[in-house]
């Protein structure tokens, strides 16, 4: 083996890619694309998870949408406020606009104690595939399957399983929309955060079905109602519906409820402390 | 001299179309064939990086490689002029046709890898190692079979979207089904010779 043939190989390969490199510089001098800075500056800002909720296929393209002018400056729900702010210093927009901040909330509280199920579920841990097989485990086919699929869709860690029903932690939660996307029963909905009271069930069946199903369904009897001084919830399809633009989370409906459908949000230890580790 | 040449153009076209009979460039032939104007743009980008590497490669092979005997290096030097070549495309793109641009998306810097390319390339310097006029015309040549066959398969999708597909088989399952045929119904042009 001599030394030089290996020398001329290197050689060879070698000079053929600097060729190339050189011709490759010179083009990308002459085919240069202007590029709008700003689109890089927003994509700094913007949290990455690359969501969509803001309608775009990812933080990316919303930049870009939004360096384009044909999207607003506060359309990332996940970087709230904040991250609308500093767009909006980018593009030199003098207001943001209040970002209405919503969180993901699961429309059935049915857990394995409340709900009467059909059928033992043993199959592929994955909700859309267990929706396949009758409708589900539970007899209630707006049940919350349990297996997770929203868990497994959520970019923030944001959801728990407890007792064969998601639970949302909305400390976590950043509302992308995912869950919404992925759940087969339609039961995630985002909700406004300032709201503290939602309807843990979305049964469209008559009151007298649904009290077979499960303890914990809505059964649509309009205590809540009458109860609502404010006339923001009302019995649509056989269950509660609460119209947040009208409801002032006073809790009336959640207290008057006797099968306990309606939700409060427990207020958290230490409150006030929120958005800090953002700013 | 004049018969060699249509044999060239026929093979390269209908008799050993690159996609249908050889299955070179599978991943862009299913993966841009949605509409026939992208199909249409992808396939010209890669008539343009394979005539251009057809030349490329057997200059290189001819007055390189083979006087150092250094043939064993082909497929990696090929590799970087195809490489090279693709880069270039994709900056003309950008700069003038936006559109087209990102239409392609990933697959047009997958060109690189696209095994037609280095296939045509690498039989090229196998099947006319003498004759620079035959190389470039095959390469040319296979180039416009590859679009042939992914213009005709765009077409026949945009078809399949309005037509009633039993649910199993929406989507990918009954365009394979269809590139299938299409690939029978290529072998027809087999026992084609001059």
């Amino acid at each position: 083996m001599d030394i030089s043939n290996i020398i001329i190989a290197v050689c060879v390969v070698g000079g053929t890619g600097l060729l190339f490199g050189i011709l490759l510089a010179v083009a990308s001098f002459v085919f240069e694309v202007k590029k709008d800075e700003r689109v890089e500056k927003i994509l700094a800002v913007l949290p990455g998870a690359n969501c969509g909720s803001c309608g775009y296929a990812g933080c990316g393209a919303y930049a870009e949408a939004v360096a384009g002018e044909t999207a607003p400056v506060n359309g990332c729900t996940v970087g709230k406020a904040k991250v609308a702010s500093q767009i909006a210093d980018i593009m030199g927009v003098a207001d943001a606009g209040a970002v209405e901040e919503v969180v993901a909330r699961v429309h059935c509280g049915g857990d394995k104690a409340s709900a009467v199920y059909k059928y033992e579920y043993s199959g592929i841990l994955d909700c859309v595939a267990a929706s396949k097989i009758a409708g589900g485990a539970k007899k209630c086919l707006s049940g919350c399957l349990g297996l997770g699929s929203c868990k497994a869709a959520c970019p923030f860690d944001a959801i728990n399983i407890e007792n064969g029903v998601a639970v949302v932690d909305e400390e976590k939660c950043q509302a992308c929309g995912k869950c919404v996307r992925t759940c087969p029963k339609g039961l995630i909905e985002l909700i406004p955060k300032k709201s503290k009271v939602w309807v843990g069930c979305s049964n469209p069946e008559q009151g007298k079905f649904v009290n077979q199903y499960c303890k914990k369904g809505c059964i649509g009897c309009k205590i809540c109602e009458k109860a609502c001084p404010f006339d923001a919830i009302h019995v649509v399809d056989n269950h509660a519906i609460i119209d947040y633009s009208k409801c002032k989370s006073c809790g009336l409906c959640a207290k008057k409820c006797p099968r306990g459908v309606i939700h409060i949000k427990q207020k958290p230890a230490q409150p006030a402390t929120e958005n800090k580790e953002l700013v | 001299m004049v018969l060699e040449i249509v044999s060239i153009i026929l093979s390269a076209l209908l008799t050993e179309n690159f996609v249908m009979v050889k299955f070179y460039g599978i991943c862009p032939f299913l993966g841009v064939s949605k509409k026939v104007e992208t199909a249409l743009g992808m396939g010209m980008a890669v008539t343009f990086v394979m005539a251009l590497a057809s030349a490329f490669t057997w200059i290189v092979n001819k007055f390189l490689l083979i006087p150092f005997d250094l043939v064993y290096l082909q497929t990696i030097v090929f590799i970087l002029i195809i490489a090279g070549l693709v880069q270039f495309v994709e900056m003309f793109m950008k700069k003038s046709m936006p559109s087209l641009y990102s239409a392609l998306g990933i697959y047009l810097p997958l060109i690189t890898t696209n095994c037609a390319v280095l296939g045509v390339t690498l039989l090229n310097v196998q099947n006319y190692p003498d004759s620079f006029i035959y190389s470039l015309l095959y390469g040319v040549f296979a180039a416009l079979g590859f679009t042939l066959a992914i213009v005709l398969m765009a077409g026949i999708r945009e078809n399949l979207d309005e037509e009633r597909v039993p649910e199993s088989f929406r989507g990918f399952p009954i365009t394979l089904i269809s590139a299938g045929l299409m690939a029978i119904a290529f072998m027809g042009f087999s026992g084609f010779s001059i």
